[in-house]
């Protein structure tokens, strides 16, 4: 298709006035987490629905991205006045269906499903009032819920591919100028900032030049590229052609992990669309600009999210990392100059063309500028996807968005920045989120993982959690990573066992500062941190392991045991019935009695005990 | 295990012959056979020009890819970070005591594999089991009889 701007407005005037033809536009989120949770039961049984009621040419039903509650999934949005459905069909399917279709014909609002607050007897209508979407600041994941990523049109409605008919009129070297001046800074963790990366791609020697999209989100507790690449995939193909634009590339790759198949089929289907219409191929928009994508899966190494190993693992190898003495801007894919940014980043892109630097520069601190999307998880209660402001607190984060902790337990931790990272204690809370505060708290912002502890999570086992991740998941290439994390876990492993020893704490320390030192990646080099903070921040209740042989969190299972308080149960058959070995007996009303020989202390029973009535000792 | 060269042909014919996408073309490999077979990698690596020893690294390397033969049904009990807070590690041992079978392995009728990963990216649901290509979320020691039993039953 010859496409040009005048062909743009052409396209989106008409899918507009399509729109607006339907009375109702309903959005069902089939991101993957609501797709667990049976969106697409939802899905078919709305349509089907309003297909017998003889209502379809009124009614659209659309598949969008994620809206980022995932904790109340199946979400569905009445597009035209946003109003927020919850939970739709966990409870009765039918039911929620026949009330939906009904508000519908009656033009009224289905108050059972609406997203209710923490007493229960507050409703919240629309997405604008719930205070997990009120305090965000939704830039990148803007159209993320709102567009059909299958569609283009919706995305060339919502303003798509505007910013790259301007960026292409542009001198290239404007473009990067404005990428430099908006301070935009990568934001797979690196920090790095995007202009200047741009600049120095474009001023290596060499040709071709590559532009690789990091979709290797390996960092466990984090998915955010992942919903951006299934709810709006044109986004970051229309940030990467700019980019390639201004760098002078002609080729391009997304690195998206194995474990992400409907990101790869929507953004394969998004490429097919973006060649069809012209954004991608030759002379694009009539310049002399050419430009493809490829995509290309990763195959379960956590190892290949570094950009030199991801390069590798393009060319078809194994995908070890190398020394960075020359940097991969210079020789990187091919030994080729390669200029490899993260998937938010580039979908950050078309919004600074379109909008300018100055307006992105506006938002953020004086170091970070712009937004940050943080998969906000673990034990709070509202899980899922939030983008805020950068310099927002974590307190503010947390406990504003995310409404604190689940069941009312006491806050201890939150990790950050995956394995690379660290824990932070409830006395940072009040630290604003960016680049560089998190690094002096001993942990990073990383890609943007934000996981909540509470006061039944235990310090040294999540130290041991990240250090058996990175023993199975260092490449073996370097000594201090492969052997150091390797003795690192053995020693943490023992201590959580309860044969911890005296020196323990020092000879981590020694060694997290050896490996940090010694290794070759980024892998290695951050690998002892999760160690590090948690014992800067909890060495006490590292001691309680070595010295009392206690594990005060209750998580450690060699050093804990299980029992029933008789005065507080009831007798209520639940952990019973719970119980996954059969290991608790007792009669109904009678007080019930762990077998301790039987038990696998997993604290299943302590989780589901509505009385308190379970103890770990 | 005997291959089907002409399978494997139509496979690397889809990547036309490119070397760069022998990591692909062993997943896609894998997808017919639930397993990648060594013949395969001997047979892909000689059409492709690329030194067995090289491939056969690309093979081992890759956490995706299993050259030990794999049940009817892979089960995956996601361990990733939230998941692990949330009782992960307790659903995963669940497993290996229902099925009698470890972690990595197969179970003797050929029906489950079970292995665990290091998040498949819906932390929000966690602890999550994803069984073939069938996700379920918020799982805890107590359902999983049921989820086996609704692919055995599925049979």
């Amino acid at each position: 298709m010859n496409m040009s701007l005048q062909e743009i407005d052409r396209i989106a005037s008409e899918y507009k006035s399509k729109m607006e033809g339907y009375r109702k536009i309903i959005n069902i989120c089939t991101g993957t987490g609501c797709v667990s949770s049976g969106a697409l039961n939802v899905f078919n049984g709305l349509k089907d629905a309003i297909e017998s009621e003889g209502l379809s040419d009124k009614v659209l039903i659309k598949k969008t991205g994620c809206h980022g509650l995932c904790e109340r999934g199946p979400i569905v949005v009445f597009g035209n006045d946003e109003i927020l459905y919850q939970t739709v069909g966990k409870r009765n399917l039918d039911e929620d269906i026949k009330l939906l279709v009904e508000t519908v014909k009656e033009s009224r609002v289905a108050e059972k499903l609406l997203y209710k607050g923490d007493d229960k007897t507050k409703r919240y209508l629309s997405t604008h009032d719930i205070p997990f979407y009120a305090g965000q600041m939704r830039l990148v994941l803007a159209l993320n819920g709102i567009i059909d990523p299958e569609i283009i049109e919706d995305y060339i409605a919502h303003g798509g591919y505007r910013a790259l008919a301007k960026a292409i009129s542009m001198d290239t070297n404007d473009v990067i100028e404005w990428i430099d001046k908006s301070g935009l800074r990568g934001k797979g963790g690196g920090g790095f900032h995007t202009g200047v990366k741009w600049r120095s791609c474009k001023s290596a020697e060499g040709s071709p030049r590559y532009v690789i999209a990091n979709g290797d989100e390996g960092d466990p507790g984090a998915f955010m590229d992942r919903s951006l690449m299934e709810g709006n995939p044109h986004a970051i193909i229309e940030g990467m052609a700019i980019g390639a634009y201004a760098i002078g590339s002609s080729q391009g790759y997304i690195y998206v992990r194995d474990e992400y198949p409907l990101a790869v089929d929507r953004l394969l289907k998004a490429i097919g669309q973006a060649r069809e219409y012209g954004f991608l191929g030759k002379k694009i928009l009539g310049k002399d600009f050419d430009f493809d994508i490829g995509v290309f899966r990763g195959g379960g190494a956590f190892v290949c999210g570094e950009s030199t190993a991801l390069m590798t693992s393009i060319e078809g190898k194994a995908g070890e990392p190398r020394a960075k003495y020359v940097h991969t801007v210079e020789k990187g894919l091919y030994e080729k100059p390669t200029n490899l940014n993260n998937v938010e980043t580039w979908a950050s892109v078309p919004d600074i063309i379109n909008k300018g630097w100055e307006w992105f520069s506006s938002i953020g601190t004086e170091r970070s500028k712009g937004t940050k999307v943080f998969s906000l998880v673990g034990k709070v209660n509202n899980t899922g996807l939030v983008e805020v402001p950068m310099g927002m607190t974590l307190r503010e984060i947390i406990f504003g968005l995310g409404n604190g902790i689940q069941g009312g337990k006491r806050f201890k931790a939150v990790q950050t920045g995956g394995p690379s990272g660290g824990c932070i204690p409830e006395e940072h809370l009040d630290m604003p989120v960016d680049f560089d505060s998190l690094s002096s708290l001993g942990s990073m912002m990383g890609s943007g993982g934000m996981i909540v502890m509470d006061e039944r999570s235990c310090m040294v086992d999540v130290a041991r959690y990240f250090l058996k991740f990175l023993v199975e998941e260092s490449c073996g290439k370097c000594t201090p990573c492969r052997e150091g994390v390797r003795r690192m876990f053995g020693i943490v492993d023992r201590i959580c066992s309860g044969n911890g020893i005296k020196g323990d704490i020092e000879h981590l320390e020694e060694l997290g500062r050896a490996v940090s030192l010694g290794s070759l990646c980024g892998l290695g080099q951050s690998a002892p941190n999760p160690v590090l903070s948690t014992i800067r921040y909890f060495r006490d209740e590292y001691l309680m392991h070595i010295e009392q042989k206690k594990c005060p969190a209750g998580v450690c299972k060699t050093l804990i045991k299980l029992g029933i308080n008789p005065e507080k149960c009831t007798g209520c058959m639940r952990c019973a019935s719970e119980c996954p070995v059969g290991c608790i007996t007792g009669e109904k009303k009678q007080v019930h009695v762990i077998d301790a020989e039987k038990c696998i202390k997993c604290g299943n029973c302590y989780d589901v005990c509505r009385f308190d009535a379970v103890i770990i000792e | 295990m005997e291959v089907e060269t002409g399978e494997l042909s139509l496979i690397i014919n889809k990547y036309n012959g490119d070397k760069s996408y022998i990591l692909a073309i062993f997943q896609d490999i894998q997808k017919k056979y639930r397993y990648l077979p060594r013949e395969a990698v001997k047979f892909v690596c000689k059409e492709l020009g690329v030194p067995f020893s090289k491939g056969f690294e690309v093979a081992t390397f890759y956490k995706a890819l299993s050259l030990k033969p794999r049940g009817k049904h892979t089960i995956h009990v996601c361990l990733g970070t939230a998941c692990h807070l949330r009782g992960g590690p307790n659903v995963s041992e669940t497993f290996e005591r229902e099925l009698k079978v470890k972690t990595g392995d197969t179970t003797e009728d050929g029906n489950f594999t079970l292995e665990t990963v290091n998040c498949l990216g819906a932390c929000a649901l966690a602890p999550l089991v994803r069984i073939d290509e069938k996700d379920f979320g918020k799982t805890s020691p107590g359902v999983v009889k049921n989820i086996i039993n609704e692919f055995r039953n599925g049979e």
